[in-house]
């Protein structure tokens, strides 16, 4: 007897995904950067660049250093601006099947809420993902991530601009993410993604300088993925809206790991750099993993972590 | 552009510490063109965790493409263990390379590994049967880690060299050479090497007036313009993509520094 496909599809509040497997703002350009690598298609969805009102150039260079299994970035936000989105490559977006989120960033609360007004008003938009974690500019970002109340203040403002579904993306450098995430609930989140990037930095010891010119940056891939983890499950257990889990995820079982540990989507970041295909496999073979537990839908297996 | 497992034919000595990979990629081949680049995943490994960038040295026929790498550190040591027959996963052709103006004498200018991207271009230039009318002036800090100089020569062009100790050529820079070079023709010059180099190669170039390409460095993650990571600064203020916008820009057009 054929046994039936299973269902890979999930719920982010009003977001309905084909599949768990999103790609994480930063990584992925605006999309067309991976057109020709793989079926863009096939995502679960498609998280943007994180955008500000204006373009922004970003940080001087370097801008990254490699780490023993890591990745230090201190890109400081570089983006078109919200216009030039919307004219130059929403429109390639719109063509594609998947929700297309969209990462914004504000250096006040002011700005996101322009931000969340304007993208409500143009066709092609899924979601918004509120970035409210970025370590790498000095207005706006972490700034707002680390105090609960900024952070409850940053995703009321957006909540009462935009009736599309808001994910607020929490910092790991606090020591409470899990009242931060409370916060942003009760504030009217529709879901929590983490984790950003952790604050990291490296020296060219001959030098005597530091590595990146901004002198700290943000740590990304495999390294940070026990942390990822950890601040993933408690988080779950704490918050009634669904969360994505982000953190060095490179293949399909360090994905399931997140989903088990209560995570209803995850991101995939860095490993877009070292295999463009990441994505692809990673949706197989959670499918692969289903058929082989007998699992007939990936809600079976979120949160199901036995302890 | 494509990603596919390429597979080793030769991954032999060149000179101390510098190797010449032989790979079978034959859309690779076909689509290369000179002074864009691939972006190479060395093991299955997390640590080095990132793929590697390395121009296109040359390609044969329209299968196989060579690698001109040196040793710098974990990744690359990694890639010397790589023998024929093994399986290698590859990006490319990535990036904007030279513009070969044909019409123009070319001038072709290489520190140390610089000459890894300007051979493929001197084999496009010789194969359109313009070899005679470019020159090559390569620089190396001695003898042993001289690279290509004779194969040149054999593709027709006037190579001269230059090392630091005087051990093989000219003793001095190469930038020492362009003088002499451009005061009986105008050429188009290309060039690639340290960025210190590239800077006093530009500068000649504006003092003279002279067209000139240059092949920009810079540490890459992902090689395809999604990371932002590998920008470097143009006299317009812009941070611009090596990855995307170059490798190659036009010298005028680089914010030296």
């Amino acid at each position: 007897m054929k046994k039936t496909r299973p269902d890979l599809s999930i719920r982010i509040g009003l977001l309905r995904l084909q599949n768990p497997v999103l790609t994480a703002s930063g990584t992925f350009g605006y999309g067309q950067e991976y057109a020709g690598l793989l079926d863009l298609n096939r995502l679960g969805g498609i998280i943007v660049k994180g955008l500000s009102l204006n373009p922004r150039p970003g940080n001087m260079p370097p801008r990254t250093v490699e780490t023993p299994c890591g990745l230090l970035n201190a890109i400081g936000l570089q983006n078109v601006g919200v216009e030039n989105f919307i004219a130059d490559k929403l429109p390639f977006l719109r063509n594609l099947s998947v929700p297309v989120i969209v990462n914004i960033l504000g250096q006040d609360i002011k700005e996101y809420r322009k931000l969340a007004e304007r993208l409500s008003n143009v066709e092609g938009i899924a979601a918004l993902e509120v970035n409210i974690s970025c370590p790498n500019v000095k207005k706006g970002g972490v700034v707002f991530g680390t105090d609960y109340k900024a952070a409850a203040r940053v995703a009321r403002a957006v909540r009462a601009a935009t009736r599309l579904p808001i994910i607020i993306k929490l910092s790991p450098n606090v020591t409470d993410v899990v009242s931060i995430a409370r916060a942003v609930e009760e504030a009217g989140a529709d879901s929590i993604s983490l984790i950003n990037t952790l604050t990291g930095m490296a020296i060219d010891v001959e030098a005597r300088r530091p590595k990146l010119h901004n002198v700290t940056g943000g740590l990304s891939g495999p390294a940070i993925k026990p942390i990822a983890l950890r601040m993933v499950w408690q988080v779950a257990g704490a918050v009634n809206i669904p969360v994505i889990g982000c953190g060095g995820i490179m293949t399909a079982a360090d994905a399931l790991e997140f989903l088990i540990a209560g995570a209803s989507a995850v991101q995939v970041g860095t490993a877009n750099f070292v295999n463009p295909k990441a994505t692809m496999e990673i949706i197989s073979g959670i499918e692969e993993y289903l058929v082989r537990h007998n699992l007939k839908d990936i809600k079976s297996l979120v949160g199901s972590l036995i302890l | 552009m494509d990603q596919s497992t390429a597979t080793v034919l030769e991954n032999r000595f060149a000179a101390p510490g510098v190797y010449r990979l032989r790979i079978e990629a034959p859309a690779l081949a076909r689509a290369a063109r000179p002074g864009q680049f691939l972006m190479l995943r060395v093991g299955q490994t997390l640590d080095p965790l990132l793929r590697r960038p390395f121009s296109i040295h040359a390609v044969h026929g329209s299968m196989t493409v060579d690698i001109l790498y040196r040793v710098v550190g974990k990744g690359t040591n990694m890639l010397t263990t790589l023998r024929s027959g093994e399986g290698l996963d590859i990006v490319g052709p990535l990036g904007c390379g030279f513009s070969w103006r044909e019409e123009s004498p070319s001038l072709l200018v290489a520190g140390g590994m610089g000459i890894a991207p300007l051979f493929f271009l001197a084999q496009i230039i010789a194969q359109n049967g313009a070899g005679d009318k470019t020159s090559a002036l390569i620089g190396a800090r001695n003898k042993t880690e001289l690279l290509c100089a004779e194969e040149l020569r054999t593709m027709g062009l006037q190579v001269e060299v230059v090392t630091e100790d005087g051990s093989a050529g000219k003793r001095g820079l190469v930038t020492d050479l362009i003088t002499n070079r451009v005061a009986a023709s105008r050429p188009v010059i290309y060039s690639c090497g340290p960025y210190p180099m590239l800077h006093a190669v530009a500068s000649l170039a504006m003092q003279y007036g002279l067209s000139c390409q240059v092949s920009l460095e810079s540490f890459m993650a992902c090689g395809l313009g999604a990371c932002l990571g590998c920008v470097a600064e143009m006299r317009s203020g812009d941070l611009v993509r090596v990855c995307k916008e170059g490798p190659v820009f036009d010298a005028y057009e680089v914010a030296w520094k």
